[in-house]
């Protein structure tokens, strides 16, 4: 137990302060301000991977450790879409994953937004439409906001959900 | 000389451009027979099996098998006439054929005479009687999806139920589905279905130049992107005859094992947390995000895709680079030796790890395993040791191995891999070559097939490019070593809990879009 504490402890805290220099205004600490103050402690994502090389999920997996610190924003990632607020969607859309996007998208409860994360999931990326591939998810869901890049990085995925919950209606 | 080997697997056999030593050898049913029987006897693995759509040249279809030997790769191609387009199935000899025979036949109707027939990348996105890998459907043709229920295999008996996980999962993971039937607690058996992220990259390479494709090729696998870049590179370069210089090949060798050590990290970081330890988690994620923000810095990219370019490398390191990355090593080396020590003391970790998911030697031997999984039950396999490759022809490479088998022995590979891959990036950055960052790789002729074999974090990455006219692709087959490695987990898995699948799961840690192409 001692070597774990003093692991700890020589570790530190390391979400603050943010050690990338960021001439937006949006810097991770406003980000997570601006999301507290409008979803409070609830703004719940369930991702669905429609496709994606898997390079989107690890920029997300990022979100959740100690510098992006994403679930001390208030922001969880949840197992159901019944529990969900927010689609986050990476991938060009697969056709063997077309019925499941649609399906998660129809199983959550209103109000509801969806984020498409990545180049493929924005636009089509480099897969293109092909007998396997729809392209981007706008061709089978509606899509309230993009987050290009590829991997878009952590950091822009939390600008995405911050533009999203500006779209929320009052 | 081993009895069983036939002549023409040496005297039928013509070199191929590869980065390994590789030949390729045509044979007719019955050879392709006594091939595969002689592969098995030699000890030698299945690495791939694809098809090709050659009817516009002689009227035939292929269907080639890439044999893994301790010293080389050995392709066999038989071809059959479009009329009777049915080979001899490979499937009891190595158990990977099955998912690939029926992927081929899904993707160009040649199908292998035993077996199961169930469709496996096709879930109903494509008509029965279409086979889009196939030259006369176009390239942007589409069709609507029809429903196709999936024929699990029913598991019926007292107290048995069935439960089913996936495609879309609880956690932020790629979409696969798990069809469990329980005892209670216990798992009797686990059927597992893949193809959800299947994007048609083969029919998409087909479109691209050779100069082009490596972008296409480094997102096969976003997680291994460095290997299969690299394995597509090879394969381009060793056709045209061009070789990076030292400096360059050294620098991919960077970026490849930091790729396995951020893949790596990241894992013993989610093994501990599934296992409820979220300590482990915390402290490995941060030093992944400490490894991707240093990759950003000195490679241009966290993740490192499109770094490996035909003939070199995308940037070279800046000056800064080398002290940089020197304190890097130190410092995570005494991270992950301070961590690892941790670990071992847990109790409640090691109880956890210890005999979970157990695959044994003799059942990873009997399914073809190979790479991390592999080396972990006992099959002492790396290419970097087995065949390297330049530069780790000249870098010794440690095998990290055990006969254990469990999730305690994927853990303990993946702690001694990522310490020997930080050894490596010091013995190069130690003495970095000079030589230039890239040279220009000419247009190779049409017709010209090369291999590309890498050994990626998780195993053996290859990749068959055969070229097309004016600077085109013919076909290219890519293929991840998870499509051996996943059937090891539905054995792995029998008689451990259902609460221990996630765990398991995880130690295996396998891909569905390099699998699902």
């Amino acid at each position: 137990m001692f070597d774990i504490l003093s692991r700890i402890r020589r570790t530190g805290r390391l979400s603050e302060p943010y050690p990338v220099p960021d001439t937006d205004e949006t810097t991770p600490t406003t980000i997570q301000r601006e999301l507290h103050a409008v979803f409070g402690r609830a703004l719940c994502i369930r991702h669905v991977d429609a496709g994606s090389c898997n390079g989107c999920e690890l920029e997300i997996h990022a979100l959740s450790n100690a510098y992006y610190n994403l679930q001390g924003a208030g922001i969880r990632f949840v197992a159901s879409p019944r529990h969900a607020d927010l689609l986050l969607v990476t991938g060009p859309v697969s056709v063997n994953m077309e019925d499941a996007l649609r399906q998660t998208y129809e199983a959550m409860p209103d109000p509801k937004w969806v984020l498409a994360v990545g180049d493929c999931a924005a636009r089509g990326g480099l897969f293109g439409a092909n007998y396997a591939t729809r392209g981007p998810v706008s061709a089978i869901i509606p899509v309230d906001a993009v987050v290009t890049g590829c991997p878009p990085e952590p950091l822009a995925i939390m600008r995405g959900v911050l533009q999203i919950t500006r779209k929320r209606p009052a | 000389m081993n009895p069983m080997w036939p002549d023409f697997l040496d005297t039928g056999c013509a070199p191929l451009p590869s980065n390994v030593a590789a030949c390729r050898v045509q044979v007719d049913a019955a050879r392709w027979c006594e091939a595969a029987d002689a592969m098995r006897e030699a000890g030698a693995g299945l690495l791939s099996l694809w098809g090709s759509d050659d009817r516009d040249r002689d009227q035939c279809l292929r269907v080639h098998a890439a044999y893994l030997l301790r010293d080389r790769v050995v392709v066999v191609g038989h071809a059959m006439p479009a009329s009777q387009a049915i080979y001899p199935s490979l499937a009891t000899r190595f158990p990977v054929a099955g998912r690939l025979q029926r992927a081929t036949y899904d993707l160009l109707g040649i199908r292998a005479d035993a077996g199961d027939t169930r469709p496996w990348l096709r879930h109903g996105g494509w008509p029965e009687d279409v086979f889009p890998l196939r030259r006369d459907v176009a390239a942007t043709r589409t069709w609507p999806v029809t429903s196709s229920p999936y024929p699990f295999i029913p598991v019926s008996g007292d107290g048995v139920h069935e439960m089913t996980a996936g495609p879309v999962h609880a956690g932020t993971i790629e979409p696969g589905r798990f069809q469990l039937a329980v005892v209670g607690e216990k798992v009797l058996r686990l059927e597992v279905r893949l193809g959800y992220t299947h994007k048609g990259i083969a029919k998409r390479f087909e479109t691209l130049a050779q100069r082009d494709a490596h972008r296409l090729a480094a997102h096969i696998c976003g997680d291994s992107t460095v290997a299969f870049s690299w394995a597509y590179c090879a394969a381009l370069e060793s056709i045209t005859a061009s070789t990076p210089s030292p400096r360059a090949l050294v620098l991919r060798a960077l970026a490849l094992e930091r790729e396995r050590i951020a893949n790596h990290l990241g894992d013993l970081g989610g093994l501990a947390n599934d296992a409820g330890f979220a300590f482990g988690q915390t402290q490995f994620s941060s030093l992944k995000e400490q490894l991707l923000r240093h990759n950003a810095e000195l490679f241009g990219q966290r993740y490192l895709f499109d770094f490996v370019v035909p003939g070199g490398v995308a940037r070279d390191l800046p000056a800064r680079a080398l002290p940089d990355m020197l304190d890097e090593i130190a410092a995570l080396e005494h991270a992950v030796g301070d961590l690892r020590g941790i670990y071992a003391r847990h109790a409640g970790l090691q109880d956890r790890f210890l005999g979970a998911g157990r695959l044994t030697p003799a059942q990873a031997a009997a399914l073809g395993a190979i790479g991390l999984a592999g080396r972990a039950s006992g099959v002492a396999r790396d290419l970097r040791v087995d065949q390297p490759w330049s530069p780790y022809d000249h870098s010794s490479p440690v095998l990290a191995t055990s006969t254990e088998g469990d999730v305690a022995a994927r853990v303990q590979v993946r702690f001694e891999e990522t310490l020997e891959s930080l050894r490596l990036c010091r013995q190069w950055l130690q003495a970095l070559p000079a030589g230039e960052r890239v040279l220009d790789v000419p247009v190779a002729p049409a017709g010209q097939l090369g291999i590309g074999l890498i050994e990626g974090w998780r195993g053996p990455v290859m990749l068959a490019l055969e070229t097309g006219p004016a600077g085109g692709i013919r076909r290219c087959r890519a293929h991840d070593p998870s499509w051996q490695n996943w059937p090891l987990l539905e054995v792995a898995i029998l008689g451990n809990i259902v609460a221990d699948f996630p765990l398991i799961n995880k130690s295996f840690n396998l891909s569905y879009s390099g699998h699902d192409g």
